[in-house]
């Protein structure tokens, strides 16, 4: 067997996946109305290509990856788009995105499957593709890492300077509540080997290990059973139940027993990590030309009825509650786990969606009974997205809110749970006195973040979130920082230029003169003629010198460089068409954000 | 109304439960202490206790601080606790007053009250104690059994609160000088340590009845430990440097000085161990800088012991430590996750 390793710290929150695993994943029904970000993943928003209006079929392209961390986005079923505009969406920023709504004509009719989806759909022989094409292909059906972080997969897969000797793939899950990935690990076991292995492929990679924690025992013995049905010789790993070990460094840490150098990626040290929702998705995508349409959502926590759903990407929070059957009690849901989910804001009847609500109700008491009300109001109108593992519907009874704090006694029950061996209490200390270069120093930007020194601190504080206030102080520093030498050079520039012009006006005029005087050959016995060729050589030399100290850029170039740069143009030319074009039909925007 | 932001579940835990087990710890000691001592501690702890509420709350309505929350926390009461425990249990009420306010309002709330204070505010209250009031510091009780005369409650009560002892009895009838302080002023007079040993008022280990709290306070420590509110490093670090520098003296020189296990057993040592240097507030934060914090407490006390004109080391020891602990974390900050000299293959396995 496998010698495991530890990383410091962790937790045992209760695990609470019981409820959600009754039953297997049902599929939800085709919902009314469909909102789908252009931004469901890291980077780069996709740029709309269709325009209100448009028919569009399932898997059509409608948002284009732009830039080189970006992926594409697609219309998860056939419909019309009614709307492309700024909707609310699910981010701790609570600001709106720009979104394309979609109204269903519930036939689900695919795109004409022209791609390898047909020709390629019994075996598909990825081994004999080109891997670039094979990246191209994840990056244009909208791969990305499912397990929260939604990171274009196609440029996790890119080869880098160091060969990739171990790819691991996370079905760790130890976020309490959340259970798709075990359900989808226990009844689609093939689908995700198979997807590991060209992942597998891509990367050029050893060996393949899947870590899953041991409170999963079916899903382990599903995806045993397909890496033996498949005649793989990957390794299925139980690894030991504890929070944070679904986190990328800490189960890389427990299965090889390296540990990713602060600052670096895992491949800087030989290691790839997929989440298997990922993988499983990477299949569909190659396999049978099958964009990211749905992923698998849990609906949990104060419900009725706990399930895992494979729901339409775009689909509306409250339609997965009304499936789930939330109790009336319900306050708030969270999307992600209750270690590091996000609070979804509320809407109250059509008003502005609004974060404060929640907030209002527990510090104002005649904002109570508005509060405990919400139940009754619709639920939030938020779509669920590639990002959206799960779904809690919360209640006082479930997460009471904690005790208000006590000072920190240094008690170190947060170090000793820090899975990064962070000291948070002094974190704690330096972001409450505001000494962010303190914070810094300590390592503050190795904080992942997983709240385990939040769950454990006796004095309740909420640690958390003075770390991310900390960082976000410092990003703010830094980046006002860079905008002022920003513009101290373009000021410097400015000056520099005005000197520069000072001086060609200088040599020019000296020039005119010296031909006007040349022109007057009779003068050449003149006693100050001397020192006028002394100046004109001067001259000479300085326009010498500033020829050699400023080529144009433009000067000296490769034929390749002057390939690219013919290319730039032509690129130029072509955004500032569609531009034109899409200043000729403002009504598609601005029908949009008038909604 | 559910919490409001991540992580959304805790575990359930509060600095006042973990002060409270910290006080349940100690009851073994303080039961053995009565068995062997009388009731007076139970009447010294009670004029603690309600001192350090008092003083707390007062403290906290002139800093403009919620009382009732911060009261709950039970930190006032462990260090009036403490306070009580390591002066004599016969003592006026007035220096148990005057000690337990002076820790409360001074030592913890003039840095900024719980958490801020760099100095343990029960032992800056015993050394306030001592240095001021020297004579009422060593009227130790005798245990049982052994003085001419003993005290029953009331007139215990009596002379804590009016100062009147019965007729025909002498201050000296009843009370002792502490088993340590008898060792020191004997070998000023250039006894052997085994020929004071033989005394009436030592035990096995050392002082008689002493001994016997101390051990009460281990348990209470070994239950801190097993309930995860202490960590293995401070009273291993502590009880180890003292026993390697009491056995080293000992090794050499038996006739002056005792043994290891004489130290472990008498003064403050386990009370020390356990319950004053694991003070999380004015101790280390790391683990390394907890083993030099109580390596360096250790030393210290034993030095103050065999050497110095104190009978027991340990306030001045934790005091002088606590002033080191800034520095001590600064230079013992473990490795960030990924910033390890070199990220090692060489973990704990598991099979």
């Amino acid at each position: 067997m496998r010698t495991l390793y530890q990383f410091h710290g962790g937790i045992h929150p209760p695990g609470n996946k019981e409820q959600s695993t009754q039953s297997g994943i049902a599929r939800a029904p085709l919902p009314s109305r469909l909102v789908i970000p252009f931004r469901q993943h890291a980077g780069e928003a996709a740029k709309p290509i269709v325009r209100v209006g448009d028919r569009v079929l399932k898997g059509q392209l409608i948002g284009m990856p732009v830039g080189f961390i970006s992926s594409a986005v697609h219309a998860s079923t056939s419909g019309t788009i009614t709307a492309i505009g700024a909707q609310p969406i699910a981010h701790p920023s609570g600001l709106p995105d720009l979104c394309a709504t979609l109204i269903p004509d519930g036939r689900e009719e695919w795109i004409p499957h022209a791609a390898p989806s047909t020709s390629l759909r019994t075996g598909f022989d990825y081994r004999n593709s080109d891997p670039a094409e094979l990246r191209r292909q994840l990056r244009m059906s909208g791969v990305v890492g499912l397990g929260g972080a939604v990171f274009p997969s196609d440029i996790k897969l890119r080869p880098g300077n160091r060969k990739i000797d171990t790819l691991i793939l996370n079905g760790a899950e130890c976020e309490p509540y959340i259970t798709c990935d075990d359900m989808l690990m226990r009844e689609r076991a093939a689908e995700i080997v198979q997807g590991a292995e060209m992942l597998r492929f891509m990367l050029e990679a050893g060996e393949v290990l899947i870590g899953i924690e041991d409170n999963k025992p079916q899903a382990i013995a599903a995806m045993r059973q397909a890496v033996a049905d498949n005649g793989f010789s990957f390794e299925v790993v139980a690894v030991p139940t504890i929070y944070p070990g679904g986190s990328a460094k800490q189960l890389i840490r427990v299965l090889t027993g390296l540990e990713v150098p602060s600052g670096k990626l895992p491949t800087d040290i030989g290691v790839q990590c997929f989440n298997v929702a990922t993988a499983y998705s990477a299949y569909r995508a190659l396999a049978h030309g099958e964009p990211v349409l749905s992923r698998i959502v849990t609906i949990t926590g104060n419900v009725r009825r706990a399930q895992n759903f494979e729901v339409l990407l775009g689909t509306p929070v409250r339609d997965l509650v009304a499936l789930g059957e939330a109790l009336p009690d319900t306050d708030r849901y969270l999307m992600g786990g209750p270690m590091m989910g996000l609070p979804l804001p509320l809407q109250h009847g059509g008003a502005e969606p609004s974060g404060a609500g929640g907030a209002a109700g527990q510090l104002l008491p005649q904002a109570a009974g508005f509060a405990s009300n919400v139940s009754q109001l619709p639920p939030t109108d938020i779509p669920l997205v590639k990002a959206s593992n799960c779904i809690i519907a919360a209640s006082g009874r479930l997460f009471p809110p904690a005790p208000p704090a006590l000072p920190c006694i240094r008690c170190m029950r947060c170090a000793e749970a820090c899975p990064a061996d962070l000291q948070p209490m002094d974190l704690f200390w330096f972001s409450q006195s505001k000494e962010f270069d303190k914070a810094q120093q300590f390592s503050l930007f190795d904080c992942i973040e997983c709240g385990a020194c939040s769950y454990v601190c006796p004095s309740h504080i909420p640690l958390v979130q003075y770390f991310q206030f900390a960082k976000s102080e410092i990003r703010a520093r830094e980046h006002d920082q860079q905008a002022a030498d920003h513009a101290r050079e373009r000021h410097e520039f400015r000056e520099y230029r005005f000197e520069r012009e000072k001086q060609e006006k200088a040599e020019k005029l000296a020039a005119r003169e010296q031909a006007a005087k040349q022109a007057q050959p009779a003068a050449s016995a003149n006693p100050a003629d001397a020192m006028q060729q002394k100046i004109q050589a001067a001259i000479a030399r300085a326009r010498e010198q500033a020829a050699a100290s400023q080529p144009k850029n433009t000067d000296h170039l490769t034929a390749q460089q002057q390939a690219e740069i013919a290319e730039i143009e032509a690129r130029r030319a072509h955004i500032h068409e569609l531009a034109k074009s899409a200043d000729e039909a403002p009504d598609n925007h601005s029908e949009g954000r008038s909604q | 109304m559910s919490a409001l932001f991540s992580p959304f579940i805790s575990k359930p835990d509060t600095v006042s439960a973990i002060m409270l087990r910290v006080l349940l710890a100690l009851l073994p000691g303080i039961a053995l202490y009565v068995w062997h001592f009388g009731p007076a501690i139970l009447v010294s702890i009670a004029l603690a206790s309600l001192t350090a509420l008092g003083t707390e709350a007062l403290m906290l309505r002139l800093r403009n601080r919620p009382v009732r929350h911060f009261l709950g926390d039970n930190s006032a009461l462990l260090t009036g606790w403490l306070l009580a425990l390591s002066i004599p249990p016969l003592a006026p009420w007035w220096l148990v007053v005057v000690g337990t306010a002076f820790a409360i309002a001074i030592a913890k709330h003039l840095y900024g009250g719980l958490g801020n204070n760099p100095f343990n505010p029960a032992m800056i209250g015993y050394a306030v104690l001592i240095i001021s009031f020297p004579a009422q510091m060593t009227h130790w009780l005798t245990p049982h059994g052994l003085g001419p005369v003993e005290l029953g409650l009331l007139d215990q009560l009596k002379y804590m609160f009016v100062g009147a002892l019965p007729p025909n009895v002498t201050l000296d009838a009843v009370t002792m000088a502490t088993p340590l302080d008898t060792l020191k002023t004997r070998l000023h007079l250039d006894e052997p340590v085994g020929q004071i040993l033989e005394m009436p008022i030592y035990g096995r280990l050392a002082g008689h009845g002493s001994e016997m709290v101390s051990l009460g306070f281990l348990l209470g420590g070994l239950y801190l430990l097993a309930a995860r509110i202490i960590t293995w490093h401070v009273p291993v670090a502590f009880l180890g440097t003292l026993f390697a520098a009491a056995g080293i003296f000992h090794l050499a020189d038996p006739t002056h000085y005792a043994a290891p296990l004489f130290h472990w057993f008498s003064g403050a040592a386990m009370l020390g161990a356990f319950f004053i240097l694991t003070d999380p507030v004015t101790g280390p934060t790391t683990n390394k800088g907890k083993l030099i914090f109580a390596a360096g407490a250790g030393l210290l006390t034993y030095l103050i012991r065999a050497f110095g004109s104190f009978p027991d080391g340990m306030a001045f020891a934790t005091l002088l430590m606590n002033i080191c602990v800034p520095l001590i974390v600064l230079y013992t900050q473990p490795p960030v996750f990924g910033k390890k000299a070199k990220a090692s293959g060489k973990g704990k396995g598991q099979p």
